[in-house]
């Protein structure tokens, strides 16, 4: 009797233990994070775009088929270049508050304030890219887990639908699809989502396959858990720091064919804002001088990206085990 | 290693055949008719019937398929809608600029980002390193046509250095044998025409090359980082060999499989980024080739082009594969 109480009295010590356990390897994966600088610039840029991204369409709302205005044609960001002058110079110039700060970006072709295009362009550019990077991570995380653990004709079939999509160029297939499903940023979503699932049919299936032969899944499998709960609760909790990792990378690649699809005129169609779509309107222009409506757009790409892909390697350092203890 | 070839090529005709059925799929995956998609709403019914005899479209598809891929084996990749001429003939006439831009992009790429590579492993955690490392990240998130523009801006319309637009003056006479201007203008002894199509070639290739450099020095790298922490590395050096050596004959020697495959594979994505270069300058390549077709809905065009670049990334998947187990015995057993 006195056995059983001392038993079931360890009990909750024991879940409490774990839950420690993973709190602790949370922070340690935290701390490594913050103590690598390039985490914390990527984490940043990455936090700063998502806010953006949200904040901008809530506050304003933009109606781009009537942002005309032929009177402010290619105005230069006339504030933003005297206030950097000045500051350079180290002179008094005029005044910030005396100049006309209306746009501060400048303006493009049709007059339209280029920074509030912009804003609304990282906006779809984000929305894209996590969308795309949710519905790739989705089902192809659930074709390689199925291929991975049912193996047989499931996984033949399955694997070798993916070397398929693989065996194209990935821009390359975005393209052909989108050109014939017709150009809009819908199915330029579902065209790069296609391209991206191989990556993650294929990661999920090899943590699947190294996982499935473990001790504790033996073990799960022993006491007559099946092939679906398993999966669920101990290969993909397992996967889950690889496919992280990926997932952050993917997003800017995800970005940059978002914004190359619409540079080719086969996403987001005009006249609503979008990052690649403004960068092709901006040719022209760049041949009279007009810089600023090619490099405001261009920066954000490169902001965004840059933040996904340092946040991405960084996760990776402080996640993967192999790394630990080495630093 | 025969055997290990055979059995690579036998895998990879299931891959070359779900890659036809999908190309070939494209045309057939337009909503509606395509023959309409092609013509505009205002086609007359003639044009229309005229258009799906002519594409094969009123055939069952299995039929069309065999039909597509009997012509395929003999070359024949179909007419351009507009201007019915053969696919094929403009295609072989076009790849050489293609051609010509990547494989500059590509040596510049290898003979810069090895180098940096091994630099940056060696002198590990050093400023160096962790400038090219971040010089590398930046490589991979800046868009092509970011950077396109972006150089445009600076060097053509700014400087005024460089041209930007074309593969050479249309005022220079250069007679074309191979395609590869900068050969045929050495193989002619033009040097007017090589001075003239190596200034257009400068702006493109570094747009081009950007992405695979920071690749192949961040695998070089890697791979490099690896070597350096082996067994045989320290007894090199425990036995007096100099740095030079150990870096180069020991090391550079065991890093290589991994960096000639990152080569071999850039060489395939390269062949899809000419796409956004070759429309930033002009290049009269299949990527721009492609772009036009798009916009003109030349949907056969498209469809071939997707094809031949696959296939020669397929090929090239397959000849770094032969080439890894080639160098490392262990890949044939496995």
């Amino acid at each position: 009797m006195s056995t059983i109480t001392q038993i079931k009295s360890s009990e909750p010590v024991k879940r409490l233990n774990r839950d420690n356990v993973r709190l602790e390897m949370l922070r340690d994966i935290l701390r490594r994070l913050w103590r690598n600088p390039s985490a914390r610039i990527g984490g940043f840029l990455a936090v700063a775009s998502i806010t953006i991204a949200i904040i901008v369409p809530l506050l304003d709302n933009y109606d781009a088929v009537r942002d005309n205005n032929l009177s402010a044609r290619y105005q230069p960001p006339d504030c933003l270049v005297g206030w950097l002058t000045s500051q350079l110079n180290d002179v008094e110039k005029q005044p910030l508050s005396e100049m006309s700060c209306q746009y501060p970006f400048g303006a493009d072709k049709n007059g339209r304030d280029i920074m509030r295009r912009v804003g609304h362009g990282l906006s779809v550019s984000l929305s894209v890219g996590f969308f795309v990077v949710g519905i790739s991570l989705t089902i192809g995380v659930a074709i390689g887990l199925a291929a991975g653990f049912l193996s047989g004709w499931v996984e033949s079939v399955s694997m070798r639908s993916m070397d398929v999509i693989l065996a194209f160029p990935s821009l390359l297939l975005a393209i052909a699809l989108v050109t014939v499903a017709g150009a809009s940023l819908t199915n330029g979503m579902i065209a790069i989502a296609i391209t991206q699932i191989p990556t993650f049919a294929r990661l999920s299936r090899s943590m699947a396959i190294s996982i499935r032969n473990t001790e504790y899944v033996m073990a799960a499998r022993s006491v007559g858990a099946g092939g679906f709960s398993i999966m669920i609760s101990h290969v993909l909790p397992n996967s889950l720091a690889p496919l992280i990792v990926q997932a952050t990378l993917m997003l800017g690649t995800a970005v940059i064919t978002t914004a190359a699809l619409g540079f080719l005129g086969l996403g987001q169609q005009p006249p609503w804002p979008e990052l690649g779509k403004m960068l092709a309107e901006s040719q022209p222009a760049l041949a009279s001088g007009k810089w600023w409506v090619m490099l405001f757009p261009g920066l954000t790409i490169i902001l965004i990206v840059l933040g996904f892909n340092l946040l991405g390697d960084a996760l990776r350092d402080a996640l993967d085990p192999r790394l630990r203890g080495s630093d | 290693m025969s055997k290990y070839i055979i059995r690579r090529a036998l895998e990879s005709i299931p891959v070359i055949i779900g890659v036809s059925i999908l190309v070939f799929m494209l045309l057939r995956l337009i909503p509606g008719d395509p023959a309409i998609a092609i013509l505009g709403e205002r086609a007359t019914p003639e044009n229309i019937a005229a258009i799906r005899e002519r594409l094969g479209l009123n055939k069952p598809l299995p039929e069309q398929y065999i039909i597509w891929i009997g012509n395929l084996l003999q070359g024949d990749l179909g007419n351009t809608v507009r201007g019915n001429i053969p696919i094929a003939n403009e295609l072989r006439s076009r790849f050489p600029a293609t051609i010509e831009l990547s494989l500059v992009a590509i040596t510049l790429a290898t003979v810069i980002g090895v180098p940096m590579g091994i630099f940056s492993a060696v002198r590990r955690n050093s400023p160096v390193d962790t400038a090219t490392m971040f010089g590398a990240l930046l490589g991979v998130s800046v868009p092509i046509f970011v950077l396109g523009l972006l150089l445009i801006y600076l060097f053509g319309v700014q400087l005024k250095l460089l041209p930007f637009i074309g593969r050479i003056d249309s005022g220079i006479k250069l007679e074309t044998r191979t395609g590869l201007f900068v050969i045929d203008s050495i193989l002619t002894g033009n040097w007017e025409a090589l001075q003239n199509t190596l200034s257009h070639l400068i702006l493109p290739a570094i747009t081009l090359f950007t992405v695979p450099l920071a690749i192949i020095a961040r695998i070089t790298r890697s791979s490099m980082l690896e070597v350096l922490n082996q067994d045989y590395i320290r007894t090199a050096r425990a036995k007096g060999l100099g740095e030079r050596p150990v870096i180069f004959s020991h090391a550079l020697r065991n890093a290589l499989l991994p960096i000639v495959t990152i080569i071999g594979l850039q060489l395939g994505t390269l062949l899809s980024g000419a796409v956004l270069t070759e429309t930033i300058y002009s290049w009269p390549g299949i990527g721009k080739w492609l772009f036009d077709s798009i916009i003109a809905r030349d949907y056969p065009i498209v469809q071939s082009v997707t094809l031949i670049v696959s296939l020669i990334y397929v090929i090239i998947n397959f000849t770094v594969d032969i080439l890894y187990a080639l160098v490392d015995p262990r890949i044939r057993v496995a």
